[in-house]
């Protein structure tokens, strides 16, 4: 696929990435056009995914912003084994270069970065599967049954829990005391010398307290799930009433959930570690001195900043820079955080040469949420100008509100984490005895969007075919919401009503 | 590679059509849609099919940002920018659909069920009041165009060496006279005027001027659509009446009570000296909150809708917008005394989702 100028500059490119030590996938470069890029771009990086109008609506968003020149892709990279790149046909020398020296940081970011350690690395053929399952169930149910089915999925596709892959689940430990016919456990006593003594050993408040325990327990353990679940999907697939059909499409698009999640979890390190090494590699190694002034146009293009939001590869990268500058000066721990002059502490130097190694260590063990957690510090914030901005009422503007480091950590980790997006779990799937699905939001401060969480609770009304139930807390209240099926032959309602 | 997007985006654009109708209701509201490119094509800001998702209502919690600027510096636009979070979040999803404003009142008036409208009886007469514009050979000596005819004249002479530089004495023949003549201008069969008025007092706030603006957006769609040529003249009113560009409209934020005569007088006014009614299809949409200021103005007003407006108006709208301030009284005193018009139409717009049917109301006339 590439010409022979660019193999050079592959080869080049990946022999300076291993130099560096970066640990990547083989990756196989296409060079494609716009146009296809930009259907690629639509299917996220796979030539072969299930049909559904949402891919042509990305088309018609990226068609129409390319060719108004509001922005273009250069390159594309997918997690898969082998890494399959795009690159832009018509890019310049030096674009494809940078592009080139970015995809091995990518790639090298899937395969160790340890999110992405449980993702399908064949996840290329495992899409092509799905397209051909579901155009077969296209075939032999219909487009529109197909499509509304998708389209239902597709609003939950979300609820899966971002953490549930490394979860190592014990195996329940069978107790030792038997149980009696009815799940009970027997209350024990103790062995009382004396009759006399016997209220004394075990007082009967103790016995009635334990009677109880035992009750609850009993009443806990019929509960089904035993415990909340956060993977609402694999409870669906488990337990709805679906067709087996419904049931693989939830269940396919539940995986590519699964594959998508990683990405969204490690967005900033993941951009901020591609845009470190191709500025690393092809200014140390790679750039002439005919291409450093287009280099730096393409990079500073990369980086730059709207106003009033965040740049992943900008803060990515110089949090990168900023940890291996800290381990290098060894500018942490006790000694350096308890320091009190201001001189003292700008021009600390320990010649620790750490950072290197912390930095490959970072992108092995760390998330978003974790990276900002860890290494965001006050000094950085200060450095580079974060603030934090809100919603003025009297203006209609967003302001910058605050500089305060703490604020402005709280927000962004706020923003990170579960990839933004509410926890919700289910409850009960067998809610009042009656086989209904009752579900809650795990508040934390910010209420749900109630008109799209009213409409997603009809669509799994339409899944789970019995009534189902949301709480959660609105103005500080708890409240349900219960899609049913309303009256015969009428539309899904929504109720709802406090509790308390 | 084979482009398999095709199916999909087809599909796509087949649900954006569908789309745009079905949810037209809720699309109305949306300021975003009133935003003119070049002649007569509108960016429209269509809100992709948005799955609905559990989400956070984030839309004004604001986020991280990065670069200069003292504490309360601006750094987006409420309703557009801020929507966008500290780079890890999507971003509201906005997708521009480039339709013509004449679909979109097309698909409008489908939505709506929209009559055409009618045009009257006397529209039909086409006047041919001329310029003397024109250049004829022949005519009435009356009406001879002395330079041209010189001209000619010299223009002969010279080709056929008769002209004399020393002594140059031109004498015009038959033939190389003209003559002004009248040409006949045909006027545009229907000339259309429509006139919005608005209550700008203190008690109009911008949520009301918000439903104003949408709705008369849509009317000048709508109007626009049915005729080719139309005026558009605007008129803001608190106790005194003044007329006002567009833009000055839709900002202006004055106060003080409400006397809507001086805006109905005006209005007669500009009618009167500009856009003779026998000439002209006149529209007339005020809006309000309907606290007018004593009921002696409020007869007033009825009497010169009575009297002069209704007899030779197309059509008057009263859109009254509801404020936690005024009465409303105006409304149900133009129904009590006026009600029976059948050219004045009154409507009640609470809150921006009546604006779709305020605008069916007024406009289902089809006159």
């Amino acid at each position: 696929m590439a010409s022979t100028d660019l193999k050079q500059h592959i080869e080049e490119i990946e022999k300076r990435a291993h130099e560096y030590e970066l640990d990547f996938f083989d990756v196989v470069f296409e060079v494609i056009d716009f146009e296809e890029m930009n259907m690629l771009a639509s299917y996220s990086g796979f030539p072969v995914r299930y049909t559904h109008w949402r891919f042509g609506m990305e088309y018609e968003k990226i068609s129409k912003s390319y060719s108004y020149g509001l922005h273009k892709i250069y390159e594309m990279v997918i997690n898969n084994d082998p890494a399959y790149a795009y690159l832009l046909k018509g890019n310049t020398d030096i674009d494809q270069k940078l592009v080139i020296a970015h995809v091995y940081a990518h790639s090298d970011f899937f395969k160790n970065n340890f999110w992405f350690s449980v993702t399908n690395r064949k996840m290329l053929n495992e899409m092509a599967n799905h397209a051909v399952k579901i155009s077969r169930y296209i075939d032999k149910y219909g487009y529109e049954e197909v499509e509304g089915f998708v389209d239902i999925c597709l609003s939950i596709e979300d609820l899966i829990d971002i953490h549930s892959p490394f979860i190592k689940r014990q195996f329940a430990v069978k107790s030792f005391l038997e149980e009696d016919e009815d799940g009970r456990k027997p209350i024990s006593k103790l062995r009382s010398p004396n009759e006399y003594l016997e209220d004394y050993i075990n007082p009967p408040d103790f016995i009635e307290w334990q009677r109880k325990k035992s009750e609850d327990e009993k009443i806990k353990k019929e509960k089904f799930p035993e415990s909340p679940k956060r993977d609402v999907l694999f409870f669906l697939v488990e337990n709805a009433e679906l067709e087996e059909w419904q049931r693989d499409v939830l269940s396919m698009i539940r995986e590519e959930s699964y594959y998508y999640a990683p990405q969204m979890q490690t967005r900033i390190m993941n951009e901020g570690w591609a845009a470190y090494w191709h500025s690393k590699i092809l200014t140390e190694k790679i750039v002439t001195d005919t291409e450093i002034i287009d280099y730096a146009d393409h990079h500073a293009g990369t980086l730059a900043g709207r106003a009033g939001s965040i740049n992943p590869y900008k803060l990515g990268m110089e949090l990168f820079r900023d940890i291996e500058d800290r381990w290098n000066k060894g500018k942490f721990g006790k000694e350096y955080e308890e320091c009190n002059d201001i001189e003292a502490k700008r021009k600390w130097e320990v010649k620790l040469g750490l950072g290197r190694d912390k930095i490959f260590e970072v992108r092995r063990l760390y998330n978003d949420v974790t990276f900002i957690d860890e290494f965001l510090t006050e000094d950085f914030c200060r450095e580079h100008k974060l603030f934090t901005y809100a919603y003025n009422r009297s203006t209609n503007m967003y302001e910058i509100e605050s500089r305060d480091f703490k604020k402005i950590k709280e927000k962004l980790l706020f923003l990170l984490t579960n990839c933004g997006r509410p926890i919700i779990e289910v409850i009960d799937g067998n809610y009042m005895n009656r086989g209904e699905l009752y579900l809650a939001h795990k508040h934390e401060g910010v209420e749900l969007k109630l008109d799209w969480a009213k409409d997603v609770l009809k669509h799994m009304f339409k899944l789970w075919r019995r009534p189902v139930h949301l709480e959660t807390v609105i103005d500080g209240k708890v409240r349900v919401f219960t899609a049913d099926g309303g009256k015969k032959g009428k539309e899904v309602e929504i109720e709802s009503f406090l509790v308390r | 590679m084979s482009l398999r997007i095709e199916q999909d985006w087809g599909r796509f654009r087949e649900i954006v059509r569908g789309k745009i109708k079905q949810n037209l209701r809720r699309y109305i509201v949306r300021s975003e849609l009133i935003g003119k490119k070049g002649k007569d094509l509108v960016s429209i800001p269509v809100p992709q099919i948005e799955i609905p998702h559990f989400v956070h209502a984030l839309e004004r919690s604001g986020g991280v940002g990065q670069g200069d600027g003292d504490l309360g510096t601006p750094v987006g636009i409420g309703e557009h920018e801020g929507d966008r979070h500290a780079g890890n979040q999507p971003g509201e999803h906005i997708l521009e659909v480039e339709i013509t404003l004449e679909e979109l009142a097309r698909i409008l008036g489908e939505e709506l069920e929209l009559p055409n409208i009618e045009p009257r009886g006397k529209k039909n007469i086409k006047s041919f009041s001329g310029k003397y514009s024109d250049i004829h050979t022949a005519g009435p000596e009356s009406l001879r165009h002395a330079k041209r005819t010189f001209k000619e004249a010299l223009k002969r002479q010279i080709i056929s060496g008769s002209y004399d530089n020393v002594d140059p004495v031109i004498i015009p023949v038959t033939e190389d006279k003209r003559y002004k003549a009248r040409e006949p201008v045909e006027q545009p069969a229907f000339n259309t005027v429509v006139i919005y008025m608005m209550d700008v007092s203190g008690s109009m706030g911008s949520e009301q001027k918000e439903i104003v603006r949408v709705e008369s957006f849509w009317i000048d769609s709508w109007l626009r659509y049915q005729y080719k040529d139309i005026e558009t003249k605007y008129i803001v009113h608190d106790a005194v009446a003044r007329e006002v560009d567009r833009d000055t409209f839709f900002r202006v934020r004055e106060s003080g009570g409400t006397i809507i005569s001086s805006a109905y007088k005006l209005f007669r006014k500009i009618i009167d000296e500009r856009y003779p009614h026998e000439e002209w299809n006149v529209y007339a949409f005020h809006f309000s909150d309907g606290d007018n200021w004593s009921r002696d103005d409020t007869h007033e007003c009825i009497e010169i809708l009575e009297e002069s407006l209704l007899s030779w108006i197309n059509l008057f709208c009263y859109g009254q917008v509801e404020s936690p301030y005024g009465s409303g009284q105006f409304y149900y005193d133009l129904e009590d005394h006026l009600g029976e018009k059948e050219n004045l139409v009154l409507s009640k717009i609470p809150n921006k989702d009546a604006v779709y049917d305020s605008i069916k109301k007024f406009l289902a006339k089809g006159r």
